[in-house]
């Protein structure tokens, strides 16, 4: 299996956060299914960018105002390449949580009604979840929600006879559960969905960090994802199919979305502009471009593969560990890079607080995903999450922690 | 011996005093901790004023489990009016342990919610 295109140690060597240690002990980094590191070519381009070309874009008639303007646009350009969509309709957003809202609100208020019904999954994180629930109380369109098999799974037959009841106006769904690890089977979602004339809304959030996502290919009217976990700052993004982005209203109303304004109405801004009111996130916009380019150069074919050799390896070693319980699908072409896990007689929180000791960083929570929580009848999992930067020796580290935390406790 | 996990601490995780549920009770309440989804509720019984006795019932980790452990045998015989006069330092008190501010929270859940019986105010304890 090609590992990636370059040799680990040197892709670990370009992430400056995880050279440190904390009493004597080697940053341990497996929470970037919450947010990622970033490699100094990210920290380095926004850095450059705020040295040499600062400025704030499509308005500066000044050299500055339109490097500035290349380098938010270009990073666009490379962003929409990146996940094979058209640049004009893929939206700078402060995250993907708003990048959901947006549609929730731009496309939702005016296209769900009452009697109308909202289709989301039980393993939906709350960023997909509550933006639906408002919409529902404000237009009176019910929610429903898609259960989750024993072993982590969506059924497409359940899918088929809630579509063919006739009702459902949207389909919202996670490409990658954030909990589970399930990779969804979006393509055929999508066209299942379209069949029934409801459109589709994906939460990529935990996709496009880990997986080969071609946007062309997976043919979703909405994909929404950030960037502070796919190795880049804190901006989100959009994509959206050109026909109903065109006839949406604004989300946000104000500045740089306006083509004219008048004092009683104006008329909008081209696409994407439209939908970027005010003035956006210029150096995070730039330095996801960056960020981007980083993957790319490592080549997410390899990422994923990466990704699956320490699922592997993680799945067979933490089942080494007594009592503990472990969430989500078995078959790794199907999973992404998440591990959930519990350990009888200790809490995620005390697992993660001893884990902690060891510089491992584990999240422990119920990862925004409180309807899911439920359901696997836990209040809390602790979870594991791998990057590029990860390797089997952080698996091994994360193992001994887990072995000394049961110590602790006496198990 | 681990600076947090003391013994008593653990003794008290894995075998809570004053745990389950009360039926009949006077007073309850029942609440949750936003950051980690741990639950936490109490049924209390009154009697001439005093808390004549008490349960707590939910699932944390150690931290919020023994402060509830430990604390409910403090309260049992309070009068119930000065449970309001209760803060955080009287939970960590009890805890007998340094407690960082990430673990706060799970140290406090249970006063919140005995507070929130007694009061009627569930807001975080100071």
């Amino acid at each position: 299996m090609t590992v990636a295109t370059r040799p680990l140690v040197d892709i670990r060597a370009d992430f400056p956060v995880l050279q440190r240690s904390f009493n004597g002990k080697r940053l341990v980094y497996l929470d970037s299914g919450a947010s990622a590191q970033k490699p100094r070519q990210v920290i380095e381009a926004m850095e450059r960018f705020y040295s040499t070309s600062y400025g704030t874009v499509h308005r500066g008639v000044y050299e500055l105002g339109r490097e500035a303007t290349e380098m938010f646009e270009g990073a666009r350009e490379r962003i929409a390449a990146f996940v094979g969509w058209d640049p004009a309709c893929s939206i700078y957003t402060r995250n993907a949580t708003e990048a959901i809202n947006l549609v929730a609100y731009a496309w939702g208020r005016d296209n769900v009604g009452e009697g109308d019904e909202v289709l989301i999954t039980e393993m939906e994180h709350h960023s997909n979840i509550v933006p639906w629930q408002l919409l529902c109380e404000d237009t009176g369109a019910r929610l429903r929600y898609l259960s989750v098999s024993d072993g982590g799974e969506l059924s497409l037959d359940e899918l088929d006879a809630v579509l063919a009841e006739g009702r459902v106006k949207l389909v919202a769904f996670a490409h990658v559960s954030n909990v589970l690890g399930t990779i969804n089977p979006v393509e055929e979602i999508v066209r299942r969905a379209r069949a029934a004339g409801a459109v589709t809304v994906i939460d990529g959030a935990q996709g496009v960090p880990q997986l080969p996502v071609d946007l062309g290919a997976i043919d979703a009217d909405f994909y929404a994802w950030t960037g502070h976990k796919a190795l880049g700052p804190t901006v989100g993004m959009l994509h959206g199919r050109r026909e109903l982005l065109k006839e949406m209203r604004p989300f946000l109303g104000g500045g740089h979305m306006i083509s004219r304004v008048e004092r009683e109405h104006s008329s909008w801004n081209e696409l994407p502009w439209k939908f970027e009111a005010g003035t956006s996130a210029i150096a995070e916009a730039i330095g996801l471009g960056a960020a981007i380019d980083y993957l790319a150069e490592v080549g997410m074919e390899n990422v994923r593969a990466h990704e699956r050799d320490l699922t592997h390896y993680g799945l067979e070693r933490l089942a080494e560990v007594d009592g503990i319980h472990l969430f989500g699908p078995r078959e790794l072409d199907r999973r992404g890079g998440v591990i959930s896990f519990a350990i009888d007689g200790m809490h995620a929180h005390d697992i993660a607080e001893l884990c902690d000791r060891e510089a491992v960083c584990v999240r422990a929570g119920h990862h925004c995903a409180q309807p899911l929580m439920r359901l696997l009848g836990v209040a809390a999992t602790a979870r594991a999450t791998f990057q590029v930067y990860n390797s089997r020796e952080d698996v091994d580290a994360l193992i001994s922690a887990l072995h000394g935390a049961r110590k602790v406790f006496r198990l | 011996m681990d600076a947090l996990y003391r013994d008593y601490i653990l003794e008290h995780y894995k075998n809570p005093r004053n745990f389950g549920m009360l039926e009949p009770h006077d007073l309850e309440f029942h609440d949750h901790n936003p950051l980690c989804g741990d639950e936490l509720g109490v049924h209390i019984v009154v009697e001439d004023g005093k808390i004549a006795d008490l349960r707590f019932h939910g699932q944390g980790c150690a931290i919020s489990q023994a402060a509830a452990s430990i604390s409910s045998e403090e309260l049992i015989g309070m009068p119930v009016e000065e449970v309001e006069g209760l803060d955080a330092e009287w939970v960590i008190d009890q805890l007998g342990i340094d407690i960082s501010p990430t673990r706060r929270k799970c140290a406090l859940l249970s006063l919140k919610v005995m507070r929130g019986a007694t009061t009627g105010d569930a807001s975080w304890p100071d």
